[in-house]
Protein backbone atom coordinates (compact mmCIF):
# COMPACT_ATOMS: atom_id res chain seq x y z
CA UNK A 1 0.00 0.00 0.00
CA UNK A 2 2.63 2.72 0.48
CA UNK A 3 4.54 1.03 -2.19
CA UNK A 4 2.05 1.88 -4.54
CA UNK A 5 1.90 6.02 -5.69
CA UNK A 6 -0.94 7.45 -5.82
CA UNK A 7 -0.54 8.05 -9.83
CA UNK A 8 -0.43 4.94 -10.36
CA UNK A 9 -3.98 4.24 -9.67
CA UNK A 10 -5.04 7.03 -11.23
CA UNK A 11 -3.75 6.00 -14.27
CA UNK A 12 -5.69 2.49 -14.08
CA UNK A 13 -8.93 4.66 -13.61
CA UNK A 14 -8.10 7.01 -16.59
CA UNK A 15 -6.96 3.84 -18.48
CA UNK A 16 -10.09 2.13 -17.98
CA UNK A 17 -12.36 4.99 -18.28
CA UNK A 18 -11.12 5.37 -21.96
CA UNK A 19 -11.58 1.99 -22.76
CA UNK A 20 -14.90 2.47 -21.78
CA UNK A 21 -15.06 5.24 -24.03
CA UNK A 22 -13.28 3.37 -26.98
CA UNK A 23 -16.35 0.96 -26.85
CA UNK A 24 -18.82 3.40 -26.97
CA UNK A 25 -17.43 4.97 -29.99
CA UNK A 26 -16.95 1.24 -31.41
CA UNK A 27 -19.97 -0.61 -30.89
CA UNK A 28 -23.49 -0.27 -32.08
CA UNK A 29 -25.45 -2.28 -30.08
CA UNK A 30 -26.92 -0.71 -27.64
CA UNK A 31 -26.03 -3.59 -24.82
CA UNK A 32 -22.77 -3.25 -25.16
CA UNK A 33 -22.72 0.76 -24.74
CA UNK A 34 -24.67 0.42 -21.93
CA UNK A 35 -21.59 -1.91 -20.51
CA UNK A 36 -19.21 0.62 -21.86
CA UNK A 37 -20.69 3.34 -19.92
CA UNK A 38 -20.89 1.00 -16.64
CA UNK A 39 -17.17 0.63 -17.26
CA UNK A 40 -16.79 4.22 -17.28
CA UNK A 41 -19.14 4.43 -14.20
CA UNK A 42 -16.83 2.23 -12.46
CA UNK A 43 -13.51 4.24 -13.24
CA UNK A 44 -14.66 7.39 -11.89
CA UNK A 45 -15.41 4.85 -8.88
CA UNK A 46 -12.05 4.11 -8.58
CA UNK A 47 -10.81 7.63 -8.19
CA UNK A 48 -13.65 8.75 -5.57
CA UNK A 49 -12.07 6.17 -3.45
CA UNK A 50 -8.56 6.61 -4.46
CA UNK A 51 -8.91 10.20 -4.09
CA UNK A 52 -10.42 9.57 -0.26
CA UNK A 53 -7.76 6.78 0.92
CA UNK A 54 -4.92 8.87 -0.12
CA UNK A 55 -5.68 12.61 0.25
CA UNK A 56 -8.01 12.81 2.98
CA UNK A 57 -7.81 9.35 5.23
CA UNK A 58 -9.69 11.14 8.05
CA UNK A 59 -12.86 11.62 6.05
CA UNK A 60 -15.55 9.29 4.02
CA UNK A 61 -17.11 11.69 1.54
CA UNK A 62 -15.53 9.86 -1.21
CA UNK A 63 -17.11 6.72 -0.18
CA UNK A 64 -20.50 8.03 0.23
CA UNK A 65 -19.80 9.75 -3.68
CA UNK A 66 -18.97 6.20 -4.56
CA UNK A 67 -22.18 4.62 -3.11
CA UNK A 68 -24.38 7.16 -4.34
CA UNK A 69 -23.13 6.47 -7.93
CA UNK A 70 -23.62 2.73 -7.91
CA UNK A 71 -27.03 3.35 -6.59
CA UNK A 72 -27.84 5.81 -9.40
CA UNK A 73 -25.71 3.57 -12.32
CA UNK A 74 -28.31 0.91 -10.75
CA UNK A 75 -31.39 2.99 -11.50
CA UNK A 76 -29.99 4.32 -15.08
CA UNK A 77 -29.26 0.18 -16.17
CA UNK A 78 -32.80 -0.74 -14.93
CA UNK A 79 -34.20 2.47 -17.06
CA UNK A 80 -31.79 1.89 -20.18
CA UNK A 81 -33.00 -1.79 -20.23
CA UNK A 82 -36.65 -1.39 -20.21
CA UNK A 83 -36.08 1.03 -23.07
CA UNK A 84 -34.15 -1.54 -25.01
CA UNK A 85 -36.46 -4.42 -24.37
CA UNK A 86 -39.95 -1.93 -25.85
CA UNK A 87 -37.63 -0.75 -28.82
CA UNK A 88 -36.80 -4.15 -29.80
CA UNK A 89 -40.25 -4.93 -29.48
CA UNK A 90 -41.10 -1.97 -31.89
CA UNK A 91 -38.23 -2.26 -33.87
CA UNK A 92 -36.88 -5.93 -33.90
CA UNK A 93 -33.30 -4.82 -33.27
CA UNK A 94 -31.76 -3.28 -31.05
CA UNK A 95 -29.12 -1.40 -33.40
CA UNK A 96 -28.81 2.25 -32.85
CA UNK A 97 -28.32 2.85 -36.60
CA UNK A 98 -31.95 1.16 -36.85
CA UNK A 99 -33.53 3.40 -34.89
CA UNK A 100 -33.75 6.72 -36.70
CA UNK A 101 -37.18 7.88 -36.57
CA UNK A 102 -36.34 11.37 -34.71
CA UNK A 103 -33.75 11.83 -37.02
CA UNK A 104 -33.88 14.86 -38.79
CA UNK B 1 9.20 -3.87 -4.60
CA UNK B 2 6.49 -5.11 -2.11
CA UNK B 3 3.96 -7.85 -2.06
CA UNK B 4 1.52 -5.04 -1.85
CA UNK B 5 2.30 -3.90 -4.54
CA UNK B 6 2.92 -6.70 -6.85
CA UNK B 7 -0.64 -7.38 -5.94
CA UNK B 8 -2.15 -4.11 -7.16
CA UNK B 9 -0.48 -4.44 -10.23
CA UNK B 10 -1.79 -7.84 -11.03
CA UNK B 11 -5.35 -6.81 -10.07
CA UNK B 12 -4.83 -3.49 -12.20
CA UNK B 13 -3.33 -6.13 -15.66
CA UNK B 14 -6.02 -8.03 -14.65
CA UNK B 15 -9.18 -5.27 -14.84
CA UNK B 16 -7.82 -3.63 -17.57
CA UNK B 17 -7.80 -6.85 -19.77
CA UNK B 18 -11.11 -7.82 -18.77
CA UNK B 19 -12.54 -4.66 -19.57
CA UNK B 20 -10.23 -4.17 -22.95
CA UNK B 21 -12.08 -7.99 -24.34
CA UNK B 22 -15.23 -6.63 -22.86
CA UNK B 23 -15.22 -3.55 -25.18
CA UNK B 24 -13.71 -5.83 -28.12
CA UNK B 25 -15.23 -8.97 -27.98
CA UNK B 26 -17.59 -9.57 -31.43
CA UNK B 27 -19.61 -12.09 -29.48
CA UNK B 28 -22.17 -10.07 -27.27
CA UNK B 29 -22.74 -12.98 -24.27
CA UNK B 30 -19.28 -13.24 -24.11
CA UNK B 31 -18.72 -9.59 -23.69
CA UNK B 32 -21.17 -9.44 -21.01
CA UNK B 33 -19.08 -12.05 -19.24
CA UNK B 34 -15.75 -10.43 -19.75
CA UNK B 35 -17.66 -7.40 -18.02
CA UNK B 36 -18.25 -9.56 -15.22
CA UNK B 37 -14.65 -10.32 -14.78
CA UNK B 38 -13.84 -6.58 -15.17
CA UNK B 39 -16.26 -5.58 -12.67
CA UNK B 40 -14.73 -8.62 -10.00
CA UNK B 41 -11.49 -7.34 -10.57
CA UNK B 42 -12.85 -3.49 -9.58
CA UNK B 43 -14.35 -5.02 -6.56
CA UNK B 44 -10.81 -6.81 -5.96
CA UNK B 45 -9.18 -3.21 -6.63
CA UNK B 46 -11.48 -2.18 -3.27
CA UNK B 47 -10.59 -4.41 -1.42
CA UNK B 48 -6.98 -3.96 -1.91
CA UNK B 49 -8.07 -0.34 -0.63
CA UNK B 50 -8.75 -1.70 2.72
CA UNK B 51 -12.77 -0.29 2.00
CA UNK B 52 -14.75 -3.54 2.15
CA UNK B 53 -18.05 -1.94 2.37
CA UNK B 54 -17.42 -0.37 -0.69
CA UNK B 55 -16.49 -3.85 -1.98
CA UNK B 56 -19.29 -5.71 -1.16
CA UNK B 57 -21.54 -3.28 -2.23
CA UNK B 58 -19.82 -3.59 -5.74
CA UNK B 59 -20.42 -7.17 -5.95
CA UNK B 60 -23.47 -7.23 -4.90
CA UNK B 61 -24.95 -4.53 -6.91
CA UNK B 62 -22.93 -4.89 -10.36
CA UNK B 63 -21.74 -8.36 -10.34
CA UNK B 64 -24.96 -9.82 -8.74
CA UNK B 65 -27.67 -6.99 -10.34
CA UNK B 66 -26.64 -5.67 -13.12
CA UNK B 67 -24.51 -7.99 -15.19
CA UNK B 68 -27.31 -10.66 -14.75
CA UNK B 69 -29.70 -7.72 -15.31
CA UNK B 70 -28.01 -7.25 -18.87
CA UNK B 71 -27.45 -10.98 -19.96
CA UNK B 72 -31.52 -11.17 -19.17
CA UNK B 73 -31.95 -8.43 -21.51
CA UNK B 74 -29.50 -10.15 -24.18
CA UNK B 75 -31.38 -13.41 -24.04
CA UNK B 76 -34.65 -11.25 -24.66
CA UNK B 77 -33.21 -9.27 -27.39
CA UNK B 78 -31.16 -11.12 -29.93
CA UNK B 79 -29.46 -14.79 -30.22
CA UNK B 80 -26.87 -15.00 -27.58
CA UNK B 81 -24.45 -16.96 -30.26
CA UNK B 82 -24.83 -14.24 -33.29
CA UNK B 83 -21.29 -12.77 -33.78
CA UNK B 84 -21.93 -8.90 -34.12
CA UNK B 85 -20.40 -7.26 -37.55
CA UNK B 86 -16.64 -5.99 -36.73
CA UNK B 87 -17.01 -2.22 -36.31
CA UNK B 88 -15.36 -0.57 -39.99
CA UNK B 89 -11.76 0.33 -39.97
CA UNK B 90 -11.84 3.88 -40.29
CA UNK B 91 -14.17 3.93 -36.92
CA UNK B 92 -11.84 2.03 -34.97
CA UNK B 93 -8.95 3.92 -35.92
CA UNK B 94 -10.61 6.78 -34.87
CA UNK B 95 -11.61 5.91 -31.89
CA UNK B 96 -8.21 4.28 -30.63
CA UNK B 97 -6.53 7.67 -31.98
CA UNK B 98 -9.18 9.70 -29.85
CA UNK B 99 -8.83 7.03 -26.44
CA UNK B 100 -5.23 7.00 -26.93
CA UNK B 101 -5.04 10.69 -26.94
CA UNK B 102 -7.47 11.34 -24.23
CA UNK B 103 -5.44 8.94 -22.29
CA UNK B 104 -2.01 10.57 -23.12
CA UNK B 105 -3.52 14.07 -21.58
CA UNK B 106 -5.11 13.17 -18.83
CA UNK B 107 -2.32 11.30 -17.48
CA UNK B 108 0.00 13.96 -18.60
CA UNK B 109 -2.23 16.31 -15.97
CA UNK B 110 -2.08 13.60 -13.16
CA UNK B 111 1.66 13.41 -13.48
CA UNK B 112 2.34 16.64 -13.59
CA UNK B 113 -0.09 17.77 -10.52
CA UNK B 114 1.94 17.06 -7.32
CA UNK B 115 -0.26 15.81 -4.56
CA UNK B 116 0.32 16.09 -1.12
CA UNK B 117 -0.41 13.17 0.65
CA UNK B 118 -2.82 12.73 3.35
CA UNK B 119 -1.70 13.90 6.65
CA UNK B 120 0.06 9.93 7.21
CA UNK B 121 -3.24 9.00 9.22
CA UNK B 122 -4.35 5.66 8.59
CA UNK B 123 -7.43 4.97 6.49
CA UNK B 124 -10.15 3.39 8.29
CA UNK B 125 -13.77 2.95 6.96
CA UNK B 126 -15.86 1.32 9.53
CA UNK B 127 -19.22 0.10 8.67
CA UNK B 128 -20.77 2.23 11.54
CA UNK B 129 -19.41 5.50 10.94
CA UNK B 130 -20.29 5.22 7.39
CA UNK B 131 -23.86 4.49 8.90
CA UNK B 132 -23.76 7.27 11.24
CA UNK B 133 -22.84 9.65 8.78
CA UNK B 134 -25.21 8.87 6.45
CA UNK B 135 -28.07 9.21 8.33
CA UNK B 136 -26.76 12.11 10.34
CA UNK B 137 -29.04 15.65 10.39
CA UNK B 138 -25.57 17.56 10.90
CA UNK B 139 -23.34 19.60 9.16
CA UNK B 140 -21.46 16.41 7.39
CA UNK B 141 -25.06 14.04 7.75
CA UNK B 142 -25.77 13.14 4.11
CA UNK B 143 -29.54 12.33 5.31
CA UNK B 144 -30.84 14.54 2.26
CA UNK B 145 -29.16 12.74 -0.44
CA UNK B 146 -30.05 9.76 0.94
CA UNK B 147 -33.85 10.22 0.95
CA UNK B 148 -33.38 11.97 -2.86
CA UNK B 149 -32.07 9.10 -4.03
CA UNK B 150 -34.51 6.40 -2.54
CA UNK B 151 -37.51 8.23 -3.93
CA UNK B 152 -35.19 8.87 -7.30
CA UNK B 153 -34.39 4.40 -7.14
CA UNK B 154 -38.18 4.16 -6.89
CA UNK B 155 -39.68 6.37 -9.25
CA UNK B 156 -36.75 4.68 -11.74
CA UNK B 157 -38.40 1.25 -10.78
CA UNK B 158 -41.87 2.40 -11.42
CA UNK B 159 -40.85 4.66 -14.57
CA UNK B 160 -39.14 0.70 -15.65
CA UNK B 161 -42.24 -1.16 -15.06
CA UNK B 162 -44.19 1.45 -17.05
CA UNK B 163 -42.08 1.70 -20.09
CA UNK B 164 -41.59 -2.32 -20.39
CA UNK B 165 -45.18 -2.95 -19.85
CA UNK B 166 -46.72 -4.54 -23.16
CA UNK B 167 -49.49 -1.82 -24.28
CA UNK B 168 -53.23 -2.93 -24.77
CA UNK B 169 -53.41 -4.06 -28.56
CA UNK B 170 -57.05 -2.44 -28.76
CA UNK B 171 -56.69 1.08 -27.32
CA UNK B 172 -53.12 2.10 -27.53
CA UNK B 173 -52.14 1.99 -31.54
CA UNK B 174 -48.67 -0.52 -31.54
CA UNK B 175 -46.15 1.68 -33.83
CA UNK B 176 -46.90 -0.73 -37.09
CA UNK B 177 -50.33 0.07 -37.14
CA UNK B 178 -49.46 3.49 -37.04
CA UNK B 179 -47.13 3.17 -40.47
CA UNK B 180 -49.92 2.01 -41.74
CA UNK B 181 -52.22 4.32 -41.38
CA UNK B 182 -49.76 6.79 -42.61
Amino acid sequence: MTGVPLTHILFVSTALFFIGMYGLFTRRNMITMLMSIELMLNSVNINFVAFNKYLFPDKLDGIFFTIFIITIAAAEAAVAIAIIINLYRSHQSIDVEDATEMKF
Amino acid sequence: MSASAIIFYAISAFLLGTGILAVTATNIFRAAIWLLFSLVGIAALYFWMQVEFVAAVQIIVYVGGIVILIIFSIFLTQQSGKEMPKPPLQRTIFSVLAAAFGLALTYLLISENGFTDGNGQPFKVAVSDIGMQMLSTTEHGYILPFEVVSMLLLAAMVGCIVIAMKSKQNNLPSPKNTEELS
